[in-house]
């Protein structure tokens, strides 16, 4: 059920500013793709902008074309908290609701739409949720507890398990470790290892070795200059880009001799 | 102006008296003639002591006696501070006394009203007193069980009407308002706030006389004339929660694919519900004691009234100040009664103050349930 | 899940978002309209009562001779209630704010804030019966004593219910609101300002004088007038306390008192009719002028204060 997503001439902007200009890119099913780059370059930007959360900032707004499976998100017909729906995300600093317990954040997906469910098919939906996010083990004696009261990395794997509970097809990861210990970091990799099996995955890293770790593809942006907007630079297997890239801006910013 | 050396000696001076005493009796450069701690307390006996032998001998009150203690600690600690410390450390230790005192005299209010109202209003509570009217009563006897229905009632109008208007209100100010519209609203609360609660009567009156001629009274219009009252004070208290309530949780929540509405109820809400039932509470118990309006457009009767939309209607401030002001004769029976209604008003507002500190601290972040 | 790329397809704007947005939007509108209203429905209501003739403006001649005084006694007792509440509502958000000690400033906090939650006709008994007899003494005293200034000329009424004891009163009634603003605005100094002006040597008091009072200078300001709003607007707590008349008299501690406007609708309202009711309507409409512009001068000065801050 993964799918692809095709981005075709897609400019970004806010309000009158123009974050990010010009990308075309196609990200493959069933992959981990890594965004990479300076900050500021957009990457974040560019990431809302393919489940329509960036229009959520008022004055935000996209011009091109970004397809899921053929289907543009951005054409006229489309409702947004469909795409959002099908395309999943998570973000930089865990967000677990915090009047939820853990079980109710898990299944906040469905009980916020007030979506029917029998006791025992939420119970199926949570506790497969978190065995996904490999957190089943540690919280299943306490999941009537606050999901707040759980620790940095657990509370990210909570937001990982309640972005898969929804099913989606593609999930999005906004830098989702910065604000984790190494252990919980390398717990969420060797998750994203076993979900990309079944979802498309596009992360954002600010670090060189996790995105070599964890991802088949990768995307570098940067900007041309200040005040200009960001670009895509190149994009290809993450072997390539690391070892012998095609652009110099790109071996300049892996090696470190950049920013 | 202030060689380097001295700015250095005076460093001590700058945290009071917890940071005095010497700091360093070896580094002659920080050391620097400090009184000691026990200094200004002893002098405040001193002040003390003298104040009341002066009053003794000529027969003063103790209204008297307090501020004479008051100013001679101050004249007091002021002299010795400039003698043993310098001209800056007595000015500050002078303001700090004053600074002192105006607390204190603050708190007196306080102090002598809550004696005052249970003194005098305790002997008037009984059982009567909760459970009959004043319908047929003249001098003894009687008591405020129409006023308690009538202020229940109209507080209770005036709630359901203000809740959802000042919610919505600040939802839209919060969630939706951008624009001339959203700052003309905030700009008219904001005026709102300001009405003077006697205007607020004179409005519901106006309005009521239009459609049903003159010399209008009702518990419902008191209702209208409270909610003007108690519209802008929920609208500011729910759009401070709202604007509490981190953004990360609404973009979860739309990253979830959760539609707007429903993430403003679910999500913005529901974290801010705490919060808000704070805010409602103290906007109730800030109306539930107005008289001026009621008295204009509620009325006061001797009988129990259950129908707001029908004749006068009597409520617990209304009733307190005709009470005391119209008591006839013998005035004794009246005006005890009166004391007595303040004091349940009193405690009802202090009640309504306690629950909202209550559910504030019950639901403060991060305790969960 | 099902794959049908028609899975994303739904009419653009959920009928949901409408209903609500439109309820929100609604709530908003209501609000102006009713501010509309009031000042539409006084001003029908009150607009016979500013060319009302002597009849209806007992003991005056005519509105302005009835207005004048009650306009007059509103702005005295409620400056002379500001003049007291400032000096000392700064002293109390001080207190609080940085000399209390930090564990126990925010019950005090508390305590202050109980003082606004009395209601005012609790003031009013309180300051009949409890704080005017206690005033008396200082009244004679200032008779007997600088009588030959014209506030204190007299004569003492034993009730001691008179311009000065409401002054009191009302001073008491603004003193949280004040306070609470104060302290609010105290406690948001920079601590870098403070921490500046410490390590420069200053005391405590210089500091305060130094970083504190500068940054917090407008929102006293727009405190105070925030106080005189709820001054100038009080009613019942004037009512019990004052023994009023109609006239202009800047004697404080006298037996003939300027009435203000709230105090004398509370007084006339309940027997008014006809005439009577358009003339205290219309006094009502010269009250509700005041305030709004006390009120918006005081909130342009915090708008100005939050635009600088902003700066910064
Ligand atoms: N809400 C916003 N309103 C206006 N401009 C914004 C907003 N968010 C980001 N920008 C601008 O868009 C550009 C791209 O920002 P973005 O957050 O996408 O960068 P990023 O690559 O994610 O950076 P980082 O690595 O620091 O997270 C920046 O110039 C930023 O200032
Ligand atoms: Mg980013």
């Amino acid at each position: 059920m993964a799918k692809s997503i095709d981005v075709t001439d897609l400019d970004i902007y806010y309000g009158d500013f123009k974050a990010v200009e010009d990308v075309n890119v196609t990200i493959p099913a069933k992959q981990v793709t890594a965004f990479i780059g300076p900050s500021g370059c957009g990457k974040s930007t560019f990431l809302r902008a393919l489940n329509r959360m960036h229009e959520v900032i008022p004055g935000a707004y996209v011009d091109g074309k970004v397809l899921v499976d053929g289907q543009d998100l951005y054409a006229v017909e489309v409702d947004p908290v469909a795409v959002r729906r099908q395309v999943g995300m998570v973000f930089q600093r865990p967000n677990p609701f915090p009047t939820m317990s853990i079980y109710e954040n898990v299944i906040a997906g469905m009980r916020l739409n007030n979506k029917k469910m029998k006791k025992s098919e939420a119970d199926d939906v949570v506790e497969s949720a978190l065995r996904a996010a490999d957190l089943w083990g540690e919280v299943n004696e306490r999941l009537a507890r606050p999901g707040s009261g759980l620790s940095g990395g657990q509370q990210q794997r909570l937001c990982i398990a309640r972005a898969i509970a929804v099913q989606p097809q593609v999930l999005l990861m906004d830098e989702p470790c910065s604000a984790l210990d190494p252990i919980s970091t390398s717990a969420i990799e060797d998750l994203i290892h076993e979900l990309k099996a079944n979802y498309t995955i596009v992360i954002v890293t600010h670090n060189m070795q996790q995105a070599a770790r964890v991802s088949d593809d990768t995307a570098f942006f940067n900007l041309v200059g200040t005040g200009k907007p960001g670009r895509l630079i190149e994009f290809g297997e993450t072997r390539k880009i690391f070892s012998n890239p095609d652009e110099k801006a790109t071996e300049d910013y892996i090696s470190g001799r950049f920013g | 102006m202030t060689p380097p050396t001295q700015t250095l000696k005076q460093r001590p001076g700058a945290d009071g008296p917890r940071g005095s005493g010497p700091l360093n009796t070896q580094d002659q450069a920080l050391h620097t003639r400090t009184l000691p701690r026990f200094a200004p307390l002893g002098l405040l006996a001193a002040a003390t002591a003298v104040s009341v032998g002066i009053s003794l001998a000529l027969g003063w009150n103790r209204a008297a006696m307090v501020v004479v203690a008051a100013i001679l600690y101050l004249v007091a600690i002021n002299l010795v501070s400039r003698s043993v410390e310098n001209g800056r450390r007595a000015t500050d230790r002078t303001v700090t006394g004053l600074v002192t005192i105006a607390f204190l005299i603050a708190l007196l209010p306080l102090t002598t009203l809550l004696y005052t109202v249970l003194s005098n209003g305790l002997g008037a509570l009984s059982g009567e007193f909760f459970s009959a009217s004043m319908r047929n009563i003249i001098g003894e006897g009687g008591g405020i069980y129409h006023a308690i229905w009538g202020t229940l009632i109209v507080t209770g109008l005036a709630t359901l009407m203000s809740v959802p208007i000042g919610v919505f209100t600040a939802i839209y100010l919060v969630e939706y308002g951008k624009g001339a519209l959203a700052r003309w609203i905030t700009f008219l609360v904001d005026v709102m706030t300001g009405i003077p609660s006697i205007v607020a009567g004179l409005f519901a009156y106006a309005l009521f006389v239009l459609f049903l001629g003159p010399g209008v009274r009702s518990g419902f219009g008191g209702a209208v004339a409270l909610s003007v009252l108690m519209v802008p004070v929920v609208v500011r208290a729910t759009e401070e929660m709202l604007k509490l309530v981190p953004n990360e949780l609404r973009e979860a929540s739309y990253a979830l694919g959760v539609p707007r509405w429903r993430t403003i109820v679910k999500v913005v809400l529901r974290t801010a519900s705490a919060g808000i039932a704070t805010g409602v509470t103290l906007a109730v118990a800030r109306v539930i004691g107005e008289t001026a309006p009621l008295l204009v457009i509620a009325g006061s009767t001797d009988s129990v009234n259950f129908n707001p939309f029908d004749g006068r209607m009597a409520t617990l401030p209304v009733f307190t100040f005709y009470a005391y002001s119209e008591p006839g004769v013998p005035a004794e029976f009246s005006v005890e009664r009166a004391w007595g209604a303040a004091l349940v008003l009193i405690l009802i507002v202090l009640v309504l103050n306690l629950i909202a500190r209550l559910i504030s601290r019950a639901y403060s972040p991060k305790t969960g349930r | 899940m099902a794959d049908s790329s028609n899975e994303l397809t739904r009419p653009v704007k959920r009928l949901g978002d409408r209903i609500f947005s439109g309820t929100a939007l609604g709530a908003g509108v209501l609000i102006l309209v009713t501010l509309a209203g009031v000042g539409l429905f006084l001003t029908i209501e009150g607009l016979p009562g500013f060319t009302a003739d002597s009849s209806a403006t007992q003991p005056a001649d005519n509105f302005v001779g009835l207005a004048g005084p009650l306009v007059f006694g509103t702005v005295l007792s409620a400056t002379l209630a500001l003049m007291l509440a400032v000096p000392l509502a700064v002293g109390v958000a001080l207190f609080i704010s940085h000399y209390a000690p930090r564990r126990l400033s925010q019950g005090l906090g508390y305590l202050v804030d109980l003082l606004a939650a009395v209601p005012s006709v609790v003031y009013g008994l309180w300051g009949i019966i409890f704080l005017a007899p206690k005033l008396v003494p200082i009244y004679r005293w200032l008779e007997n004593n600088v009588g030959w200034i014209p506030f204190f000329s007299g004569p003492t009424l034993a009730s001691g219910r008179n311009m000065a004891t409401v002054a009191v009163v009302l001073a008491v009634m603004i003193l949280p609101i004040i306070t609470a603003i104060c302290r609010e605005i105290f406690l948001q100094t920079p601590t870098l300002h403070e921490e500046a002006a410490l390590a420069l040597g200053a005391t405590r008091w210089e500091m305060i004088r130094m970083a504190v009072f500068p940054y917090g200078r407008s929102g006293i300001v727009s405190a105070a007038m925030l106080g005189l709003g709820r001054a100038l607007g009080e009613t019942l707590a004037v009512t019990l306390v004052l023994s009023p008349a109609i006239l202009y008299s800047f004697n404080f501690i006298g037996a003939q008192n300027p009435s203000t406007i709230a105090s004398n609708i509370a007084l006339q309202f309940p027997e008014a009719s006809g005439l009577e009711v358009s003339v205290l309507i219309a006094t009502g409409l010269v009250l509700f002028l005041i305030t709004f512009v006390v009120n918006f001068a005081a909130r342009a000065v915090v708008n100005r204060r939050s635009e600088f801050s902003g700066a910064n």
